[in-house]
């Protein structure tokens, strides 16, 4: 009887949608921006995303845009660190600043009560950042350590052999970090120079969200960007794709193994995206149900978790997964995972899966929309990924739309049982690098 | 120019708005169920937590590991539901879920669109009493369990050396156990003692539901009744936990492990937590780590990282959620060309020059403009403000003190946090942990 309630229920209706009112603003001079403006509570929420990332870093600087970011706030106009930190604690602002491959990502919260000075410390950071010596040194010394913690960090080695032999000279093929004599030689007029390359206006992309009126924003925009330059950098096109299929191990100490699989994937704006997108959540889309968590996880118990994510690399797009088992079990798990992986290739999937992962996502959807930070990045990431304003009212439609014929043709293009390469780092049994 | 314009900032300490605050309203139902309810009606969406006042300091001797074992289990067949299908139906729904195990505690929680709170609360409800554990499903997650354990500690030397670390600090109470237990005791689990724990410690009267969203307390009430209301108490009282003997020497704990990148030090303090209606040493425990170590301009960071440049990093840590006593740490991890012992040094004259010259004022309030800012940010994040309230609620502590602690925060200042100070760094006996390299290498 508990079953049948259950059954019934959820076939009711899907969730009530969120009411997401994305007005477009134009500010006065120029720069657009996606507000979802809500004044009940008196703080705003900014997420500015630079294009092009560290891909727009000169040759032989590699590193340089991941040191630049890092030092926006450690020093700006006529404040020094310290300084700067003071007065955004007394202001009760919050920053952050993050360098990844394809963007710099700078976020805000900005009390309504003291918005505007919180807006004069913030243009400070983009616009006048000093990079003064003291401060480079300092930040620098951070990045060697971060370096050297990657370095034993068995996650991020086994992300640098993937990435190195996949994408040849492209900047996608090293760590954004740089390496410890990459960074090294980093001089102030290098850091000048990222600036000048990554942080334009023609390169931005504003979500905003919380107590502030579309007037307002615009003018908060004009101030805090309207002094950075117009153009930068050009990015770099795109990326070679040399990984073939096989086993790269890597030695480490550890009881368990990190392993990494993947091979090419599909551009956002690939006609098969929305087929592709569902393939990748019902074989490992990070829930306790894939294919991948039944079979590894949940049937076998060869490790804690196992998922897929489709990486959308604006030059050289990834299919990926990750997963960690213990030395003795990580060739079983890898077999497994190779099953799966030409199972569903050359099978597609069950009708089953597919109205599951539907009615996963397309409830799941309106739940995202909530909290001012949150919404400010989505915001940002539709931008990004070249999404319509009126994306959200298509997008469960265009999940809806998937068919299991669709899926068995993407499965068929995209997963490729000969091209899958698993980077292993830790002290498996029973693996070896394939020749 | 800009600098007027900030000076004028920092004189504007005062709210210029009333504070924004999240409706929180509480009721108990006759099994003993106590609810606490935290409206926010900006997205139609819930978040439903139910947590146990019971984890892994309630565990049996020698048996650590139960409670989050049962976590995983709680996912698995029930008398009407097959394993996984908890899981299944949330996603069905849109939602998603998960559970979190603690000293003190066991969450569970979904997130969903409010319209599917009663769902949530019959499936929780029937794998509160309505648990198989059957061996199949015992075996295969306990080998999960162990990949866990791997994956999370074993694969990581800063985890292990924390695990070292706190068994060294508490020498009787069972805060020294890791919540994920001893990989030794883990592998011996079997389904009686995780049956007993759960026949003990899952019921009504041992629960607290928290739900958090586009709901209101009336909504929450009438579902309660209907899916938790007919469940029978257990009536069974809190145990009683070992208690910390008097800690009178001071301990050093040297770990070595080949992966550690950046060596560090960290010195740790048992002190007191927050306590139902007694909370003034707490907060300025919390206003203590805050100045010590919360941002680049806090005491620590200020003189290691900024003036001599002998740190990467400084900080101090006190959480005051706990049923027993806390501790309150101070961490120095140096740069390259500085020893383990000169940074421990380094701690030692900070602290030592600090006792000497007490709060910078200008700092003090500025960190207490931050936290009138965070009853601010903090309705922002319902879910957030969920789990405070459930950890605070199996922590021994009331609605009332979760709502109190705002301006009890507020009422500190500068004597009292040195006040805390001295109790910590004069009075009070601490372990020394040392993370490093082999040194043959």
């Amino acid at each position: 009887m508990f079953r049948i309630f259950i059954a019934a229920l959820t076939l009711l209706a899907s969730p009530a949608l969120a009411q997401v009112d994305i007005r477009e603003v134009t500010s006065p001079g120029g720069i657009t921006a996606w507000l979802v403006e809500d004044h009940s509570i008196p703080f705003v929420a900014l997420d500015i995303r630079f294009a092009g990332g560290t891909n727009l870093e000169e040759p032989d600087t590699r590193g340089a845009i991941h040191l630049m970011t890092g030092l926006l706030e450690e020093g700006a106009g006529d404040l020094d660190s310290r300084e700067f930190a003071a007065a955004a604690e007394s202001l009760a602002t919050y920053f952050s600043f993050d360098a990844y491959r394809d963007s710099v990502v700078i976020t805000a919260q900005m009390l309504t009560q003291n918005r505007d000075e919180a807006a004069d410390l913030m243009r400070l950071a983009l616009v006048e950042p000093t990079f003064e010596d003291t401060a480079i040194e300092r930040v620098r010394n951070q990045v060697f350590s971060i370096i050297a913690s990657d370095a034993n960090d068995p996650d991020e080695i086994a992300g640098d052999v993937l990435y190195a032999q996949t994408f040849g000279d492209h900047p996608y093929a090293t760590a954004l970090e740089g390496t410890e004599e990459s960074v090294a030689a980093l001089t102030r007029d290098d850091l000048v120079t990222a600036h000048r390359n990554v942080l334009t206006r023609g390169n931005v992309i504003v979500g905003a969200s919380g107590d502030i009126t579309p007037e307002d924003l615009g003018r908060l925009l004009d101030h805090i960007l309207g002094d950075l330059p117009e153009t930068g950098a050009t990015p770099p096109g795109d990326a070679p794709y040399n990984l073939t299929g096989g086993i790269t191990v890597v030695d480490y100490p550890s009881p368990q193994s990190t392993a990494l699989f993947g091979h090419r994937g599909i551009e956002r704006d690939d006609p098969e995206f929305f087929p592709a997108f569902l393939l990748n959540q019902i074989l490992g889309g990070g829930n306790f149900r894939s294919r991948l968590m039944t079979e590894i996880r949940e049937e076998r118990g060869l490790t804690y978790g196992i998922s897929t994510f489709l990486i959308l690399f604006d030059h050289g797009p990834m299919m990926l997964g990750q997963f960690s088992s213990s030395n003795e079990l990580v060739a079983e798990a890898i077999d497994v995972l190779r099953q799966e992986w030409a199972d569903v290739a050359e099978n597609g999937v069950s009708a089953v899966e597919l109205e599951a992962a539907q009615r996963f996502l397309t409830g799941a959807y309106p739940l995202r929309f909530t909290g001012n930070e949150n919404i400010a990045g989505i915001l940002a990431g539709m931008q990004i990924d070249n999404m319509p304003i009126d994306y959200i009212n298509t997008r469960n439609d265009n999940v809806m739309a998937v068919t299991l014929e669709d899926i068995r043709q993407v499965a068929r293009r995209l997963l490729d049982p000969e091209g899958l390469h698993v980077v292993v780092v830790g002290q498996p049994e029973g693996l070896e690098t394939t020749p | 120019m800009m600098r007027l314009a900030l000076a004028a900032a920092l004189s504007l300490t005062a709210f210029t708005s009333s504070p924004h605050a999240a409706e929180v309203s509480e009721f108990t139902l006759e099994n003993g169920l106590h609810a606490v309810v935290i409206e926010d009606h900006r997205a139609p969406v819930v978040v439903h937590m139910l947590w146990y006042r019971a984890g892994a300091a309630d565990e049996p001797p020698g048996a650590s590991g139960i409670a989050h074992f049962l976590e995983h289990l709680l996912f698995k067949a029930t008398e009407t539901m097959e394993s996984g299908e908890f899981s299944r139906v949330v996603e069905e729904n849109g939602g998603s879920d998960n559970a979190f195990t603690s000293w003190d505690y066991t969450g569970y929680f979904q997130r969903v669109a409010s319209d599917r709170l009663g769902l949530m609360m019959q499936m929780e409800a029937d794998r509160m009493r309505n648990l198989l554990l059957t061996d199949d499903d015992i075996e295969t997650e306990r080998s999960v369990v162990l990949e866990e354990r791997g994956e999370r500690t074993e694969s990581n030397a800063g985890a292990l050396f924390s695990e070292q670390l706190r068994a060294s600090l508490y020498l009787a109470h069972p805060y020294r156990i890791p919540i994920i237990g001893w990989r030794h005791e883990v592998e011996a689990l079997g389904r009686q003692e995780v049956f007993d724990f759960y026949q003990r410690f899952y019921s009504p009267d041992n629960a607290i539901l928290v739900v958090a969203g586009d709901v209101t307390p009336d909504e929450v009430r009438a579902l309660a009744e209907e899916h938790y209301g007919p469940l029978a108490p257990s009536m069974n009282p809190r145990l009683e936990r070992p208690s910390e003997p008097p800690q009178i020497a001071n301990r050093e704990v040297h770990y070595a492990d080949p992966r550690v990148s950046d060596p560090y030090v960290v010195r740790s303090y048992l002190v007191p937590e927050r306590d139902p209606g007694d909370q003034r040493m707490a907060a300025a425990l919390t206003l203590l780590s805050n100045v010590l170590g919360s941002g680049t301009t806090a005491v620590l960071p200020q003189a290691l990282q900024i003036d001599t440049q002998r740190s990467l990093y400084a900080s101090a840590s006190y959480n005051g959620l706990n049923l027993d006593d806390s501790v309150f740490s101070i961490y120095n991890v140096p740069t390259g060309d500085v020893t383990l012992e000169e940074a421990a040094a380094d701690l030692d004259q900070v602290i030592a020059d600090f006792l000497e010259t007490g709060v910078d004022p200008e700092q003090f309030e500025r960190l207490q403009f931050q936290w009138e800012a965070s009853r601010i940010y903090e309705t922002d994040d319902v879910g957030a403000l969920a789990r405070r309230y459930g950890a605070a609620l199996t922590s021994g502590l009331t609605v009332q003190d979760v709502q109190d602690w705002p301006d009890i925060i507020a009422s500190i200042t500068p004597e009292d946090v040195m006040e805390a100070a001295r109790l910590v760094f004069e009075e009070t006996t601490h372990v020394t942990g040392y993370l490093n390299q082999p040194t043959d290498q």
